[in-house]
């Protein structure tokens, strides 16, 4: 079986190339073109960056301005809504939709972060696993199924019950419970790259290790990687805002969106719209982020590639 | 498949002493003192101070406590809560049959719909309802179970009014537990309406429960008898001019159960992180909640209890899932590691 084309984990890092003919972007762009959910998906993320980059002008109030005329004001279309407040207004007469637009800021790049976190561990004791070998590599692997036996989101309360409540505890504890995948993926890739004739002649040219390992293997073990990094941006989204609204993730006042369900719970029955809205700008982002999983995987990794 | 077994058997015992070190770590990882943490006393004199540190243990060199502890684990101790100063094991094994109630009643949703609606997707692939079914099965897996709780309980609980937010009973009832299961308990004891009232409790939690592995089913489900479906025996099958109803269910379905088996043990996972969340939105009095409060009062015992017991379990059920997998797979069973 041939992996993957070559070309192809230099599209998707490259995605700011210039309009030169069939450059490997546009070939990337034009299979990954054919997946319209994949489209649309990518479409709401780049409109929710922009969201995130701009929240200060496109926010009506600040995020944590309280209104003591407006605690829970209804939204715009129920009867006692307003146009001040499109989304209506949360229990301290906060402005649900700007808490939303500034919250974008932390469920995107905690999730990012959390991803580029446990991709550069894993895809380091991955590479040492499987170019070492032996015990040590026994040693890695049992130590990551451990890890995976523990359900994610009992491992990362653990983690927080630890190092303590907070936005950044939480993201090192999520991505502590990812670290497994990526290690077993970097591993496998590996153990399948290093038999091949480039590595050997690589080494027989007199390769160092570490040119070996990141130089000579690593961009051809990335497809699978990079697939599995966007699958788990999404999860990691969701649970970063798991853990938000168990009290253990970012604390109130911070506008994350699984905070502010947190803080919203005991006004369900009296007022659905504090729930309702920063549940579904949670569930729209990760859909979003799945669809391009979805669109990513069957450009770079055909053999996945189902239905 | 008795060698399949053993070789299976013996990867259990690394991680098993794995899951013990990390839970016996847990409690010397946390910040503060091991007394306040262990034994929940503060501000105790130095002398009875130094009295527990030794009956604890914390005397002694780190790996003579784990292998104190490991000796303690075996025996089935794990200890006793600084809150309720219950046996943790005792706590555990009390609260988790509705854990296990809530979890099979979920599983058992998203199998009898997830199922056989990807097994209709499938064979009508292409088709309005199989992009519904890939549609609505992704914005399941896309979630976020804590917020669907809610919105189900706005609109059933809160507008319409027909299901209870919160607990396993109805106040109005008393039930023995016998079985530890609400719904079996409620029949034996033959009062009217508890039964019915049980059921209404149930209903929401294994809702929002299963919702997540029921899209993986379907979806996996779908993606399996595709390929299937694509195979020579399927197709000829077809060219011998059996009904269809017999080439899905009966050639196709088979073969394709083999991936299918394997997804929904996989879910017990799934289901024990998604019960920590669903107990904690319905306050339903399982071991998700227990876990969840038990970090909040700083009751570590518990939690390194729970967390021990919690991944044995899911262990466990991983490898009757592989040994399964090796017996309905005899590719499987007859590789050699």
């Amino acid at each position: 079986m041939a992996g993957p084309p070559e070309t192809l984990p230099e599209a998707a890092a490259d995605i700011t190339a210039g309009p030169e003919p069939p450059g490997p972007m546009r070939e990337f762009w034009h299979h990954y073109r054919q997946n319209r959910g994949a489209v649309v998906g990518l479409g709401f993320l780049v409109f929710l960056v922009l969201l995130a980059l701009f929240a200060d002008f496109v926010a009506p109030h600040p995020p944590d301005a309280q209104y003591r005329d407006a605690f829970l004001t209804p939204p715009v279309w129920q009867e006692g809504g307003s146009w001040r407040f499109p989304l209506g207004t949360d229990a301290t007469g906060r402005d649900i939709l700007s808490r939303i637009v500034f919250g974008s800021r932390y469920s995107l790049s905690i999730g990012f972060l959390v991803i580029v976190l446990s991709l550069l561990g894993g895809i380091t004791i991955g590479l040492v696993a499987g170019f070492s070998g032996g015990w040590i590599d026994s040693l890695v692997m049992r130590l990551m199924d451990v890890l995976i036996a523990i359900p994610g989101l009992l491992l990362a309360l653990v983690v927080v019950a630890i190092m303590g409540p907070g936005l950044f505890n939480a993201m090192f504890a999520i991505a502590i419970v990812y670290l497994p995948h990526f290690v077993r993926l970097t591993r496998a890739a590996t153990l399948a790259e290093l038999s091949r004739d480039y590595v050997t002649g690589s080494r027989v040219a007199g390769a160092g290790l570490p040119r070996l390992m990141f130089v000579t293997v690593l961009p051809n073990c990335m497809p699978p990687l990079i697939v599995q990094a966007t699958l788990s941006f999404s999860t990691a989204v969701l649970d970063m805002a798991a853990l938000g609204f168990l009290g253990m993730g970012a604390q109130p006042p911070t506008p994350e969106w699984g905070t502010m369900l947190a803080d919203a719970r005991e006004f369900i029955l009296r007022a659905w719209w504090v729930v309702t809205f920063p549940g579904m700008a949670i569930l729209l982002t990760v859909l979003a982020i799945n669809l391009v999983g979805d669109g990513l995987r069957d450009v770079l990794d055909p053999k996945l590639k189902r239905s | 498949m008795f060698r399949f077994a053993i070789t299976r058997l013996g990867l259990l015992v690394p991680t098993f002493l794995g899951v013990t070190l990390i839970a016996f770590l847990f409690i010397r990882l946390l910040p503060g003192d091991p007394i306040e943490i262990l034994a929940g006393e503060r501000g105790v004199s130095p002398e009875r101070h130094a009295r527990l540190m030794r009956e604890l243990g914390f005397d002694r060199p780190l790996w003579e406590q784990y292998l104190n502890y490991l000796l303690d684990v075996l025996q089935g101790d794990l200890g006793r809560s600084i809150v309720t100063r219950q046996p943790i094991i005792e706590e555990f094994l009390t609260l988790f049959p509705a854990t296990l109630e809530l979890s099979l009643c979920a599983i058992l949703l998203a199998v009898v719909i997830g199922l056989p609606v990807g097994i209709l997707a499938a064979v009508r692939r292409g088709t309005v309802f199989d992009h519904s079914v890939m549609a609505v099965t992704l914005t399941g897996y896309s979630m976020p179970i804590f917020w669907w709780g809610l919105l189900l309980i706005i609109l059933f609980s809160g507008i319409l009014g027909w299901t209870p937010v919160s607990g396993r009973l109805s106040l109005l009832y008393y039930v023995e537990p016998v079985t530890g299961f609400m719904l079996i308990d409620t029949l034996l004891s033959d009062q009217e309406g508890a039964f019915l009232s049980a059921l209404r409790h149930l209903i929401l939690p294994t809702v929002v429960l299963g919702t997540i592995p029921l899209a993986v089913i379907a979806r996996q489900t779908r993606s399996a008898m595709l390929e299937v479906l694509g195979e020579d025996y399927v197709r000829t099958a077809r060219a011998k001019g059996l009904p269809p109803w017999r080439i899905i269910g009966l050639h196709a379905l088979r073969n394709a159960l083999v991936p299918v088996v394997t997804t929904i043990g996989l879910q017990v996972g799934v289901l024990l992180a998604g019960a920590i969340l669903t107990e904690t939105i319905f306050s339903w009095p399982g071991v998700g909640k227990w876990l969840v409060d038990s970090i909040f009062r700083r009751d570590y015992p518990a939690v390194q209890g729970g967390l021990l017991l919690i991944a044995s379990l899911v262990m466990l059920v991983n490898l009757v899932v592989d040994l399964l997998y090796g017996l309905i797979n005899p590719r499987i069973r007859h590789r050699r590691a």
